[in-house]
Formats: C-alpha cells, sequence, structure tokens
C-alpha cells in the first residue's frame, strides 16, 4: 500500500463556491467530522481526494508489477505462498481505493484510463527494477515500512470512504513489512553472497525510497490546502525524518551499512540524511525512470488482454437480463 | 553452479502423493503467473487465491511425501531440485496460460476432477491423505464454481468469447484422460483402500463437464486420443521453462536458506 | 474503445454467527453470481465472514445530508426514550 505526496498545481475554483457552505464545511472539518460522499463539499477538496486516493490506488496496482516480477522464481514454497498473497494484498488495497476514490463520482474505468493513458501519476518507486531476491526483502521491509508512515495518518483522513479504506489496509498491510525485514534477516545471516545481496539491494533502494515522501516541504505546492483540510496531517519532510529515524537502527540490527556516508546523529537523536537528488525524482515522474515504460506497458497489456473477457461477462448479463425478464412476463 | 538433482526413492506411495503434489504446484504456479495482470483486479484477487490454495495443497503433500520416503528431502527439495524427468504432474497443468479461456478451461477441466477425487480421497485408509483430502475438497469445489461460472460467461458471451473457449476446449481436451488412468503401483494403493480408483469418477466428471459446457453453449469434442506421459516425467515441452525459473534461485545459489 | 462499465456492488458480510451484516466495502462484476464470488475472493481472505450479501450500488436509496436536520434532529429531544432519563433508586437494583 503505497501513497506518495505528487502535488501539481489545480486551478483554484473554490473562490466559485458559496463562502458560506465552504466555511461551514470548514467548520465540520476543525471539529474532526468525517465528510461522507452525498455531502456537500468544494469542488477542490472533491478534486484533490479523487486525484489522491486514484493516483494512491495506481501505485498499489502498478507496485503489484516489481514484485509480481519474483512471484514465480520466490526461492521456496514458503517464501512464494507469502509473496503471492501480499501481492495479492496490493491488488485488494488498489480495488478499495478505487472505490473510495469512485465515491467522490469517478468511475473506476475513467481513473484506470486516465492513468493508461499516462494522465494520472503513481508512487515513483516503482519505476526501479527488482534484481535479486534481496529487492524482495527490501520493498517488503523499506517500500512498505514508508508507505506505513504515510498511510497511518491517513486512517484519520476528513474523507470518510478513504479513512475506512486505510484502515483496512492498515490492518491488512501488518504482515508485509514483517515479511520483508524477515528476509531481510535471513539473508544477513546467511552467506556472504547474501549479504552482499541484501546491502546490494538497500544501496540500490534506499534514496528512491527516501523520494517516496515527495518533495521537501518548502517546494511542495499544495500542502497546505491539505493540511487545512486535514487529508496531509503531517508534513512530507516530517513523515520523512520519522521514517529515517525508525529505520536506521533496523538496518543496524542486519548488519547493514546506509548508503549516506554522510548521515550523523543530531544531538537530539534524529538522523541527518545528505541532500536527496531531486532531479533524479523528477525525472522518474516525468517517465524517465529505469522502468517507467515497461511498468505502462504491462498494465496497458493487461487492459487491453482482458477486453475481451469483460466484454463477455457485460455480454451475458445482459443476455441473462433479457432471459429473466422474458421468463417473468410469461 | 549446477546443482545435482536428488533422488527420490519411488516407492508407490511416495510416489502417488508426490503426483498430486506436483500437479498442484505446477497448477498453482501457472494461476500466479497471472498476478497483476488479469483482465480486472476482482480476477487477480480469485486466481490468486485459488493458486494460492494450490500452493498449499502441495506443501502439505510434498511433506508428507518427504516423511514417507524419510530420507533427508522436504518441500522445497522436491520442488526445487528434481528436474522435469523426474517432475510427475499431469500434462494438462503445465499447460501454458494462454489466453483466459485457456487458462479457465484448463482450471475447468482439472477442478471438476479434483473435487470429485478429493471428495473420495476423504475415505482414504492413509489418514494423512484424508486429512488433506478434506481439506483439498472444499478448495476444489470452490475453483470449480469459479471456472465453471467463466466458461459458462465466455461460451454464452460474445462471438469473440465463444470462439476462445471453443478453442480451449478444443487445444487442452487432449489433457484430460490421463487424469483417470492407473499405473500397476497405484493399482495396489487402491486395491490396499489408500488410494481411489480414478476411472470410477470419470462418469460424473464428464457429466458436470457436459452441464456446464452445454450451458456455455459450447461442445466437447468427439476425439477420444489422449496424451500421457507426465505421471511417468515424460512432459510437453513446457514444463522445462517453468522448471527453470521456478528453480532459479535454488540451481543458482546451492544450499542456502532464504 | 471506451472501457465499458462494469456494475458497482457493496458488500455486506456477517462476521460471526448473531452478528448483523456489515458493510465492508465495494466492488466491480457483470452479474450477482460474479458479485457474490469476487465479494468472497476479496473480503474474506482473513477468514473475515460466515456469509455474504452483496446488493447493486444503484439500488440503495439513501437519506440527503441537506436534510440531516429534519431527518435526524427532533429524535434528539426525546430524552424520555432512553432509560437514563427515569429515576430508580439504587436500592431497586438494576433494572
Amino acid at each position: 500500500m503505497y501513497t506518495q505526496a505528487l502535488n501539481t498545481a489545480e486551478s483554484d475554483d473554490r473562490a466559485l463556491e458559496d463562502a458560506a457552505k465552504a466555511a461551514q464545511f470548514q467548520a465540520r472539518i476543525d471539529a474532526e467530522e468525517r465528510i461522507e460522499p452525498n455531502d456537500w463539499m468544494p469542488a477542490a477538496y472533491r478534486k484533490t481526494l479523487t486525484r489522491q486516493i486514484s493516483q494512491h490506488a495506481h501505485s498499489e496496482i502498478v507496485g503489484m508489477l516489481p514484485e509480481g516480477n519474483w512471484i514465480t522464481r520466490a526461492p521456496t514454497l514458503r517464501r512464494k505462498a507469502a509473496l503471492l498473497a501480499k501481492v495479492q494484498d496490493e491488488c485488494g488495497h488498489g480495488l478499495y481505493l478505487y472505490a473510495a476514490a469512485e465515491t467522490l463520482g469517478a468511475s473506476r474505468e475513467e481513473l484506470v484510463d486516465a492513468m493508461l493513458a499516462g494522465k494520472a501519476k503513481y508512487s515513483s518507486i516503482f519505476n526501479y527494477p527488482t534484481l535479486t531476491w534481496a529487492d524482495i526483502g527490501t520493498i517488503g521491509w523499506l517500500v512498505d515500512g514508508a508507505a506505513i508512515m504515510n498511510q497511518i495518518p491517513l486512517c484519520r483522513c476528513s474523507y470518510g470512504p478513504y479513512a475506512r479504506a486505510m484502515i483496512r489496509v492498515c490492518k491488512e498491510e501488518s504482515f508485509h513489512q514483517r515479511q520483508g525485514y524477515e528476509i531481510m534477516l535471513t539473508l544477513c545471516r546467511g552467506s556472504d553472497e547474501q549479504k552482499a545481496m541484501a546491502q546490494d539491494a538497500l544501496n540500490r533502494w534506499w534514496w528512491p525510497v527516501l523520494m517516496m515522501f515527495g518533495p521537501p516541504d518548502a517546494a511542495s505546492q499544495h500542502s497546505d490546502t491539505s493540511t487545512r483540510w486535514k487529508i496531509k496531517r503531517f508534513s512530507n519532510d516530517e513523515l520523512r525524518q520519522k521514517f529515517v529515524d525508525a529505520t536506521v537502527p533496523q538496518a543496524q540490527y542486519l548488519g547493514l551499512s546506509i548508503p549516506d556516508p554522510g548521515m550523523i546523529q543530531d544531538a537530539d537523536g534524529h538522523w541527518r540524511y545528505s541532500q536527496i537528488d531531486w532531479t533524479e525524482f523528477k525525472q522518474v515522474l516525468a517517465g524517465n525512470g529505469p522502468c517507467n515504460r515497461d511498468r505502462m506497458a504491462a498494465r496497458r497489456k493487461a487492459h487491453e488482454d482482458g477486453a475481451w473477457v469483460r466484454e463477455a461477462a457485460a455480454a451475458y448479463a445482459a443476455k441473462r437480463g433479457q432471459r429473466q425478464s422474458a421468463q417473468a412476463a410469461e | 553452479m549446477a546443482v545435482a538433482n536428488i533422488q527420490v526413492s519411488e516407492t508407490p506411495l511416495v510416489l502417488y502423493v508426490l503426483r498430486r503434489a506436483d500437479d498442484a504446484l505446477i497448477l498453482g504456479h501457472r494461476l500466479s503467473e497471472w498476478c497483476g495482470h488479469a483482465p480486472m483486479l476482482e480476477e487477480d484477487m480469485a486466481l490468486s487465491n485459488i493458486a494460492l490454495d494450490l500452493i498449499g495443497q502441495a506443501r502439505e503433500l510434498y511433506s508428507y511425501a518427504a516423511k514417507v520416503e524419510g530420507k533427508d528431502n522436504d518441500e522445497d527439495k522436491l520442488a526445487y531440485l528434481r528436474d522435469v524427468r523426474q517432475y510427475r504432474n499431469l500434462l494438462l497443468v503445465e499447460q501454458p496460460n494462454g489466453d483466459f479461456a485457456q487458462t479457465l478451461v484448463r482450471q475447468l477441466f482439472y477442478s471438476g476432477f479434483a473435487d470429485l477425487y478429493w471428495r473420495a480421497m476423504m475415505g482414504s485408509g492413509d489418514a494423512t491423505l484424508a486429512a488433506i483430502a478434506a481439506k483439498s475438497e472444499k478448495e476444489s469445489a470452490y475453483h470449480l464454481r469459479h471456472a465453471s461460472e467463466w466458461i459458462i460467461r465466455l461460451g454464452d458471451g460474445t462471438e469473440e468469447s465463444h470462439r476462445r473457449a471453443q478453442a480451449a476446449i478444443d487445444q487442452l481436451w487432449a489433457f484430460t484422460g490421463e487424469m483417470f488412468a492407473v499405473d500397476d503401483g497405484e493399482r495396489h494403493l487402491i486395491d490396499a483402500g489408500v488410494a481411489i480408483d480414478p476411472a470410477s469418477l470419470r462418469g460424473r466428471w464428464f457429466a458436470a463437464l457436459s452441464d456446464v459446457v452445454g450451458e456455455a453453449t459450447l461442445e466437447l469434442p468427439q476425439n477420444d486420443w489422449m496424451q500421457q506421459g507426465g505421471r511417468s516425467g515424460r512432459h510437453s515441452e513446457h514444463l522445462g521453462h517453468l522448471l527453470s525459473e521456478l528453480q532459479s534461485m535454488q540451481r543458482t545459489f546451492p544450499g542456502l536458506t532464504w | 474503445m471506451a472501457t465499458p462499465n462494469t456494475p458497482l456492488w457493496e458488500v455486506f458480510i456477517r462476521s460471526r454467527n448473531g452478528l448483523a451484516h456489515k458493510h465492508v466495502g465495494s466492488l466491480h462484476a457483470s452479474d450477482t453470481t460474479m458479485a457474490l464470488q469476487a465479494a468472497r475472493d476479496i473480503y474474506t481472505r482473513r477468514g473475515e465472514g460466515l456469509s455474504i450479501w452483496v446488493v447493486p450500488s444503484s439500488a440503495i436509496t439513501a437519506s440527503d445530508p441537506a436534510e440531516k436536520g429534519m431527518m435526524f434532529e427532533p429524535a434528539e429531544s426525546k430524552i424520555y426514550r432512553h432509560p437514563t432519563f427515569y429515576e430508580v433508586p439504587e436500592e431497586v437494583g438494576h433494572m
């Protein structure tokens, strides 16, 4: 389960709204009330949420691909079952999230079409390749770890269906990070070759994982509105720092080194990481990551190859409906 | 860095259990290939569930085979360190996924059999097999339901889906006979009450299948020439590729813990 | 070709005997049979249920949040419907 702050500019159509309604809406948010699908909401709130929830859903679905890449090659039957169950969970999470987005008025088909057309984004992290089995451990440990940091606050998000979906997701997800860490622990207690594999995976994933939290607060355009609407409860940098502080001791326990020689622990105990390469982040978001094209191609292929199946199911349902009404008429 | 294959002492019971374990693993593996690529998210979920059931069955059966054999083998050695000639699964289950129709027809043929088979095996004189059967029967019953509903929709859906479903049936039909075949070793187990005679299930399998296929407005082929060989390790070319993927880690990094 | 929309369904699950069915989420399916199967495959993977209902989302009629005042506030003043409204001496015991 993955979400990422992918703030993009949006037109400020709030001015068009009825000011009184908007004030009332904000008062409800301030009182920690949940907003439900049929409630009045500012158009910009609807738009922001639709974008965020659908991006989150796309991330889950695209996120099945890098890990799915190892289902057929998992090294033991126990690992195979766990990985398949985990990737299947991601699918379920995508599904819950599409449903949450649909309560805002968009259909799943529209949302998926927008993603396949390249008009909607998904988390940058899934545009990196899984090269070895250690990548599966690292994704579980770090990518799911980062996702959890992001998602726990979303369980209290002001929009009811999103918050409820996130509660379900967080509950199901509790095994994912443990699964990943267990893989890493096994590797780090294994042969030199296995330890090297674990370190190599950490080296490749560390910085992309830090980027998952989104641009630095100073550069983040719309965090203010999201915070005011209680969609977002912590800033990108706050969550990133929390993640780093939680992760460093875990890496130490594994005997792995974080690939950041400049990292130091400050007087308050926080681990200060070096400058993140935001150029790389922008390039990946712009479609130039190592796997962007492969990921989109895989999703398009699944969609196109499945079209005749969806059409068949719809055609059968229509025929059955006709037969039932014909029977009823007899 | 090739790793030697393990040797398995294939007593009749070990071989019997391995054959069922291989069926479950290979079909589970095939279905797991769909994860992330199904026609709709709901089907990603469904096919993964079936795959997980089958992999679970395989693990129990391999563990039992290893226990009966009483040597140094375990579920992973049996799955990862036997080559194509040592695998004992039905030719049907190793057939490639093809399109969604091919996957679901394969499932319908197999689950229709597995449902009856495991139900009958609940009465096995072997307590472990009877227990595995009790769990597997419920799983297979659902797999059959799922596959049947889909075949009905594909057959009676659009022209294209009908054509694809019929092509899948025609393509896979010749692999169904092997499910009902018995060799001398199995005959002894049947006589001893450990195994059941699959031939006794054929009539019911065919009748139930005919109902589904009929409702789907599809037809079963008249051709009764059946392919054999999987049970004795004479496989199609497809299995070797599946195994090279399935076993790649254990073959590349021998003897490690994962 | 535009993707045809597959109908949306609401899923309700009875988690234990004796409990009511509770809304757990939604899914897409072409018809009732497929909806029920999908509900089983999506929402009961961790032993969450003993019984499932699926209802086409379009079949649900919802109250209008704008009418919340008219619909629900009149009940708030009827405090005599609640046991705490009545005073019974403690000596009488639990009632």
